[in-house]
């Protein structure tokens, strides 16, 4: 079996949840790679949406900020941010939305804000920046991050942007569109929301253990009976990653 | 009829249009941020101003060290791509700096309120409130037709907007492309607009592709001529990302004596930009330089 890093292990997957045709607002770092990699195995018609307003992209560099310019050189079309959050994802016209965060709760609510008070903070992190809209208006939303206890806790000091809430009925009653974080990738395998929202293990990927989840995870997490072992990424599917995508591991290196 | 133009140097344009206490806008989503601007804010000391932008990135990050703000509007606050934006974030953290957040949707909002003279603009809910609780400039309203509550925004009118831009005549009407983030909405929500740019053109050629003009040169009061602006950030068709200096700001900004250092040697050392883009040297010009890849032309037909 071919040896891979968790970054390598996380992006893969989150590239198979990825459908060919999905409009998919995709933003920097693992989240790209993994865009880019769909496009250039089960997803050739996958439409990639930057929040900077690039539609249609097709960097032919690995993007080093959300902004940079190889996402236009060859994209579909650019518009204004305003008009990338109306006209684009207001609307209804994002399928997929890529999240992330310093801490992601037991609904899937997520904080990117502060640790701590918001007017007092211990730690300020960087913001919503588009991710408040995202988690909102995108009709799915999957979220990547490396299983770790001090990010999963069971309730967000801030939420950035909404997961179920306190349950899917809360979110349901706000009339948003957005399905709501459909799937989570760790570096362990793969939450996902039960009837009432809460995320619960649904698969493990080879080599780890429901024993390790639940000692990396801030609530008392609960599986299902048919707990699956993931498939681990294909020999082309690391190559493409390593060669054409991240040729230099600046993404990818991470994680062991 | 006499030729009105309105090209100043940069100096003179900062210190005609941008006062202690201004609300200033350096506009730009990673594309054609106005650096150059910035470093020349700081020479001529601007004090107690406050500095809008979604994303404050580095621009504002050595304003803030430079002492030239009193408070930060923002809508992401990171070193895009890299990591923490560590003075900003240090000086919100410690209490130094004021700050009012927004998402990026409600961020442009305002601008949008301001672009076109509303007094708000209606966002759809988006189920998360922890913001809304904490910034009394978002508020919900009734839907009066009948429909779920929306959250509103005001506008946001700065006293000034910097905005680079690729080519403009004389007079201000302005051709941007690429990445075109707030630029028009922060220029009309304006009271006053400094543009700079790459290069000043006859008026013929934007009049050769009007849809490109995004800026109209009744709303600019200064044009001054800027080539390489914008970096460390990138000006599309004209030259790259500097992400070398995005990575080296990382460690640069961890430490006080060194941003004092940085500071003295690139933004007071320096007269202006083109001493600034000289003393980069050719090993940086070489790596930031850019292979054209022109568009097919459009034919607007010779009516």
């Amino acid at each position: 079996m071919a040896e891979y890093s968790s970054s390598e292990l996380m992006c893969v997957h989150s590239a198979r949840l990825l459908k060919d045709n999905d409009r998919v607002l995709v933003g920097v770092g693992i989240p790209n790679l993994a865009c880019n990699l769909a496009l250039r195995t089960h997803a050739p018609n996958l439409q990639m949406i930057y929040e900077a307003g690039v539609v249609g992209s097709r960097p032919s560099r690995l993007p080093l900020s959300i902004g940079d310019p190889t996402l236009v050189s060859g994209a579909a079309g650019v518009c204004s941010m305003y008009d990338l959050f109306t006209f684009y994802l207001q609307r209804g016209n994002v399928d997929v939305g890529f999240l992330g965060g310093a801490q992601i709760d037991k609904f899937g609510n997520i904080n990117a804000t502060v640790i701590g008070d918001y007017s007092h903070p211990k730690t300020r992190l960087p913001g919503s920046g588009g991710s408040q809209e995202i988690a909102a208006w995108a009709d799915r939303c999957y979220i990547m991050t490396p299983h770790q206890k001090r990010r999963f806790p069971e309730k967000v000091d801030f939420a950035t942007s909404a997961g179920y809430l306190n349950g899917r009925a809360q979110r349901e009653a706000t009339g948003v569109r957005g399905r709501g974080p459909l799937v989570v990738v760790t570096d362990l395998g793969i939450m996902e929301p039960d009837d009432r929202g809460e995320l619960i293990l649904t698969a493990l990927h080879p080599g780890a253990t429901y024993e390790k989840v639940k000692e990396n995870t801030g609530w008392d997490i609960r599986t299902i009976s048919d707990l699956r072992v993931t498939d681990p990424p294909t020999e082309k599917e690391l190559r493409i990653l390593r060669e054409e995508l991240d040729p230099r591991g600046i993404h990818l290196k991470g994680g062991g | 009829m006499t030729m009105m133009t309105k090209i100043y140097s940069l100096k003179e344009a900062v210190q005609e249009n941008i006062r202690d206490g201004d609300l200033l806008y350096c506009a730009g989503f990673t594309h054609l941020i106005p650096f150059a601007a910035g470093h020349e804010i700081i020479r001529q000391q601007r004090k107690n101003l406050t500095l809008a932008r979604a994303t404050p990135d580095l621009i504002y990050d050595q304003m803030v060290a430079a002492g030239c703000a009193s408070k930060v509007i923002f809508s992401y606050m990171g070193n895009p791509g890299v990591g923490s934006l560590r003075i900003v974030r240090a000086a919100v953290e410690s209490g130094q700096l004021e700050w009012e957040e927004y998402s990026h949707f409600g961020m442009i909002s305002r601008l949008q309120a301001g672009a076109t003279g509303l007094p708000f603009i209606p966002m759809k809910q988006t189920a998360a409130t922890d913001l809304e609780r904490n910034n009394p400039n978002i508020k919900r309203v009734k839907d009066p037709y009948g429909g779920k509550d929306v959250i509103v925004v005001p506008p946001l009118n700065p006293d000034v907007a910097v905005i680079h831009v690729q080519r403009c005549d004389a007079r201000g009407n302005a051709h941007i492309w690429g990445i075109i983030g707030e630029q028009k909405e922060a220029a009309f929500a304006a009271k006053r607009v400094i543009l700079t740019a790459e290069e000043i053109v006859d008026e013929s050629v934007i009049r050769s592709d009007p849809n490109r003009t995004l800026i109209p040169e009744f709303i600019v009061s200064a044009v001054c001529l800027v080539p390489h602006a914008s970096h460390p950030s990138y000006t599309q068709g004209y030259y790259d990302r500097d992400n070398a200096f995005y990575l080296a700001w990382d460690k640069i900004s961890e430490s006080p004596d060194a941003v004092r250092l940085w500071l003295e040697e690139w933004v007071y050392g320096v007269a202006d930009r083109d001493a600034y883009w000289k003393k980069l040297g050719s090993e940086t010009h070489n790596r930031l330089k850019v292979i054209p890849r022109l568009a097919a032309p459009v034919d607007y037909g010779n009516y």
